[in-house]
Order: structure tokens, then C-alpha cells, then sequence
């Protein structure tokens, strides 16, 4: 029934959105932030423990679709570990993936966040697999006003 | 059932009912957002283009006669419409929202200084709170908010109690775009009147559904769209008692709204045209004309005695469904049914609803505070037409419960 749309909602972003990984509040944060999609209502807080330049640890709560809340579940799994300017370059080259503005076949780069590229079939979904990501570039740049993706 | 109408035949003066999305037959079920326009509408503004169109008010020539003849036909159509005394009560604006902009920025500032208040409920669309807010900004006035029960009806006691001598104005949706509450509007002017104040309704969701007669209801402001009355986008109405709009300062200048100008000063022209200034937007207003025809030909009541039988039905099939929670229960209340579903958001059902041909909205509707009053983020929303049929109901359910299975 729903072939089509499968691109879109695979089975790994229905596992993410069934158990979000580290769906946790961080007490050790050095940053936190509130992120907003205004078009849906969906609310991220993201937390983020940032050492040395180096992402040690991204956690988030809130309330949201399938769609964003795996993204923010991926999110956090995959930038663990990385340079805060290795994670700007992921979160490029992601939104470029979902908006399509990079319309490649193969996204090898991307690693398991592949699954969402999809996405850009859905324009009206891409706000919400970006939100998780426009937080963290927000969190990373130390801006402390909530994020909206409007 | 007795079905009032027939809705297959109406179905058929509906051209974009044909569509298919995704490889099967729409099933539009997002009526309270905008309808769709029946043939007449479509033909009369092919119409006005094609043979009648040109600046109204304005030229000697024929088609500038023409089209100010089919201009202010159409008013004197709406006038009957809502049963309205005089066509001087019409006017013309681009949607409700501009209306309540109008009597927010012309009637409110005009009357209300600091301290004052206006009486909202909680189950207003942000168009019927933000003016207010703005108005409140600029003269210093407070805006009061009644509460709602859980059912999403107005607590009529609370309201009472907020309506004080400090009251200016009284400012209520006549029914909601996110619960289908159908309000008290008559107890609710008859409370405010008893107390002089006026009472403006927003009649954008009730309008489409239901007989409106302002005289009847006695509401000193009555504002709606034209689009969600399947007539085109950008036209809507303003209805104000004469005794108040003439009293009214301008809000917006410019021409078409004046009498006389010098650079020393200006005499406004009179109502309904003191409100309209700048060309309007003709072909859309003659057009809601013929939307008001074609319903009128149908007949209100045959619609909302229609529309009754497809929400209880719908209601009733939507209940079946375990994980289903319906968002508005109110006794009194329109086509609409509000619903959310245990772990499944809104926009992925909105999206996979979309997959199966199904439009219905999902999000917060524009009424965010209705959101956090009912403690969820969002509501996905199914919102019937008289051109609905209770098959595309019977769609949709069985829709919900694929998404359910699918979702695991």
C-alpha cells in the first residue's frame, strides 16, 4: 500500500523513531539550545558536550514526527567524535542531500544518514529532518536564541 | 440516511474532484483550510476576463460600467446572503484577516485608550489574537482571554465574569477552525450588548457551514473569506452596523476611498467605500458572487443538515479506532474532526494520508494556544464539504488504520 512512500520511511528511521538513541537529558552539557519548526510545532532541546574542539557528546528531547525525530537520533550517533568543523561539513553536505541542491545518487559520504535522503522527494518534510541539524550548527556556534527553521 | 442533496450530481460541477494524486482519486478532505470552486465560479471569472473586465468606479466607458455593475451586484448578493440592511454594511477586504485588521486598527484605535480591554477566547486562530496584541501595543489596552473546557467549548461562567465595564469590545470566533466548536454567538452578543459593548465574530469556518443571518445574531462586526466559501482566494467581507463603520476613521487611504483631495485636506467618500481604498480585487469579488448563488441555489440548511450526518459518521467510524483520539468534542460543532494518534505525529500521518490521495491538514492550524491547551504539539484535521461523500470517509479510516499497521 504504502511502496512508494518507503524511500521516505524506511525501516531503520521507524526503528530510530520507535527508540530514539541518546534521547537523554545531559547534565554535563557545555551547550544546550531549544529548537523550533514553527510549521509543525515540533521542539527539539539538543544538548551537546563539546571538548578540546572535539563533539564528545549530543543528546536531545522533545516532541516530533518520524522524520525529525530520526534525524536528531542519527544525528546524535553520527557526530559523536567528530571536529566541530568535521560536523559543519556533514551538516553541508546533509542539507544539500535533502533539499536537494546535490541531486547525487550515491550517498556513501553520508553513511547510515542516508536513509533520510529521501527526503528530498517530500519538500514539505525537509524542515523536519533538518531541524535537529540546524540546532546543533546553532548550538555549535554558541547561539543561545531558540532555533526556528522558518 | 436522508440525504438532503445530491451530492453526486454537486461532485460533478467541482472539476478538480477528478484529480488523482499519487495514482488514485483525491479525496479532499481539507475544506476548512479552503474549498474548492465549483464550475460557475470558474466560469463566471473566465467570464469577467473574457468580455466584462476593466477598473470599477472609475472609467465612462462601457466595460468600466460593466464591471462595476457585476462588482456591486455581487455585493448586493453578499448583503442578502447574510441578510444584512443595507449594502453600505458590505465591505470589501481580502479575507477575514484584513477584516479583523480593519476594525482593530479603525474601530479599536480609535476607541480604546490604556487600560481598556478586549475580550478574546482561547480558541481563537492567531488572526483573531495578534491584531488585538498589536492594537494593545499601540493604545495600551489588554486583551483578556476566556477559557475553554476540554471538550473545546467556552466556559460560559468565565466569560461572564471577564466581561467588565472595562470591556471595549467583544471579539469571538463564531466557529473554530481547529475543534469544530460551534459557539454560543447569540448568548454571547445578547451578555455583551446587556453591558454596550460590541461584539465583532469571525465567520471564516462557520460561513461555509451554516446560515448566517447578522441581523439575527445581532453581531456589530462580521468578518469572512471568500475562499473557504468556494468562491476565489483574496476577496473576503466585512460586515459592521452602519451606525459603527460610519463613525469609523479610514484605515488604509488612497483612491476609490476619497471624495475630494488637496493638499490641505480630504473628504472621505462615503460607506462602503471609505473602507475599499485602491483598485479591489473585481473579478474575485463577482466571482464570490456567483459562489453565493450557486450555494444559495443548493440551500444552507440543506448543507449543514448534509454536513451533520458526515461528522457523526465520520465521529463515529473514528472512535472505532483504538489508538484515535478526537481533538474537540463539543456538543454544538461543524465539519470537522481534530484527531491525533497515539505515538504516530501528525505530519507523518498528513504525509502518508497524501500517499493514499488523502488531503487533510496537519499542524497546529494557526491556533498554537488551542495546541498547548489540549497538550499536543499539533492535530492532524479532516474537514468536510458538502461535496464529501461518506465513502471518502470510509477512505480515510481505512487509511488511518493502514498508517497504524505501518507504523507498528
Amino acid at each position: 500500500m504504502f511502496d512508494e512512500i518507503r524511500d521516505l520511511y524506511q525501516e531503520v528511521v521507524f526503528d530510530h523513531n520507535r527508540n530514539p538513541r541518546n534521547f537523554r537529558v545531559m547534565e554535563d552539557a557545555t551547550r544546550k539550545i531549544d529548537g523550533f519548526n514553527p510549521l509543525c510545532g515540533d521542539k527539539i532541546t539538543l544538548y551537546v558536550k563539546v571538548n578540546d574542539n572535539v563533539i564528545e557528546d549530543v543528546s536531545f528531547q522533545g516532541s516530533g514526527c518520524a522524520i525529525s525525530t530520526a534525524s536528531a537520533s542519527l544525528m546524535t550517533e553520527i557526530v559523536r567524535g567528530h571536529t566541530e568543523e568535521e560536523t559543519h561539513g556533514l551538516f553541508e553536505l546533509f542539507h544539500k542531500i535533502v533539499t536537494g541542491e546535490d541531486s547525487r545518487t550515491n550517498f556513501d559520504e553520508l553513511g547510515k544518514l542516508a536513509v533520510l535522503a529521501g527526503v528530498r522527494a517530500y519538500p514539505a518534510r525537509v524542515k523536519c529532518a533538518t531541524l535537529a541539524w540546524h540546532s546543533l550548527e546553532a548550538a555549535l556556534k554558541e547561539d543561545a536564541e531558540t532555533v526556528s527553521t522558518e | 440516511m436522508t440525504i438532503p442533496l445530491d451530492v453526486s450530481k454537486i461532485r460533478q460541477d467541482f472539476p478538480i474532484l477528478s484529480e488523482t494524486i499519487h495514482g488514485r482519486p483525491l479525496v479532499y478532505l481539507d475544506n476548512a483550510a479552503s474549498t474548492q470552486k465549483p464550475r460557475a465560479v470558474l466560469d463566471t471569472l473566465r467570464h469577467v476576463y473574457e468580455h466584462d473586465y476593466a477598473n470599477v468606479h472609475r472609467g465612462v466607458h462601457t466595460l468600466s460600467q460593466r464591471a462595476t455593475d457585476l462588482f456591486e451586484g455581487a455585493r448586493l448578493k453578499i448583503k442578502g446572503f447574510i441578510n444584512a440592511r443595507k449594502i453600505e454594511e458590505i465591505i470589501f477586504v481580502r479575507g477575514t484577516t484584513e477584516a479583523v485588521n480593519l476594525v482593530a486598527q479603525s474601530y479599536g484605535r480609535s476607541k480604546l485608550q490604556a487600560g481598556d480591554e478586549i475580550l478574546i477566547t482561547a480558541m481563537e486562530h492567531h488572526s483573531n489574537i495578534v491584531p488585538w496584541q498589536i492594537l494593545c501595543q499601540q493604545t495600551g489596552a489588554v486583551l483578556k482571554v476566556a477559557p475553554i473546557n476540554l471538550s473545546g467549548e467556552i466556559i460560559m461562567e468565565k466569560f461572564e465574569a471577564l466581561l467588565t465595564e472595562r470591556t471595549k469590545l467583544v471579539s469571538v470566533v463564531h466557529m473554530s477552525n481547529a475543534l469544530g466548536t460551534i459557539n454560543p454567538v447569540k448568548r454571547i452578543i445578547e451578555l455583551a450588548h446587556a453591558k454596550g459593548v460590541p461584539v465583532m465574530l469571525d465567520g471564516a469556518q462557520a460561513i461555509p457551514h451554516m446560515t448566517v443571518d447578522v441581523q439575527d445574531l445581532d453581531c456589530d462586526f462580521y468578518a469572512f473569506s471568500g475562499h473557504k466559501l468556494c468562491g476565489p482566494s483574496g476577496i473576503g467581507v466585512l460586515y459592521g452596523k452602519e451606525a459603527l463603520l460610519k463613525a469609523m476613521p479610514p484605515w488604509q487611504g488612497g483612491g476609490d476611498m476619497i471624495r475630494m483631495v488637496t493638499f490641505d485636506k480630504t473628504e472621505y467618500n462615503t460607506l462602503p467605500y471609505k473602507f475599499e481604498a485602491g483598485t479591489p480585487a473585481i473579478a474575485e469579488a463577482i466571482g464570490l458572487g456567483a459562489a453565493v448563488d450557486y450555494l444559495q441555489a443548493i440551500g444552507m440548511e440543506n448543507i449543514a443538515a448534509y454536513e451533520q450526518q458526515l461528522l457523526e459518521y465520520a465521529t463515529t467510524k473514528a472512535l472505532e479506532i483504538p489508538s484515535l483520539k478526537v481533538i474537540g468534542t463539543a456538543k454544538e460543532k461543524g465539519a470537522i474532526l481534530g484527531f491525533t494518534l497515539h505515538h504516530i505525529h501528525p505530519h507523518d500521518i498528513g504525509t502518508m494520508l497524501d500517499q493514499l490521495g488523502i488531503a487533510v491538514r496537519a499542524g497546529h492550524h494557526c491556533a498554537m494556544p488551542v495546541m498547548d491547551f489540549f497538550g499536543v504539539p499539533a492535530t492532524a484535521r479532516a474537514s468536510f464539504s458538502f461535496y464529501n461523500t461518506t465513502e471518502e470517509v470510509d477512505t480515510l479510516i481505512d487509511g488511518i488504520k493502514q498508517i497504524i499497521e505501518v507504523f507498528g
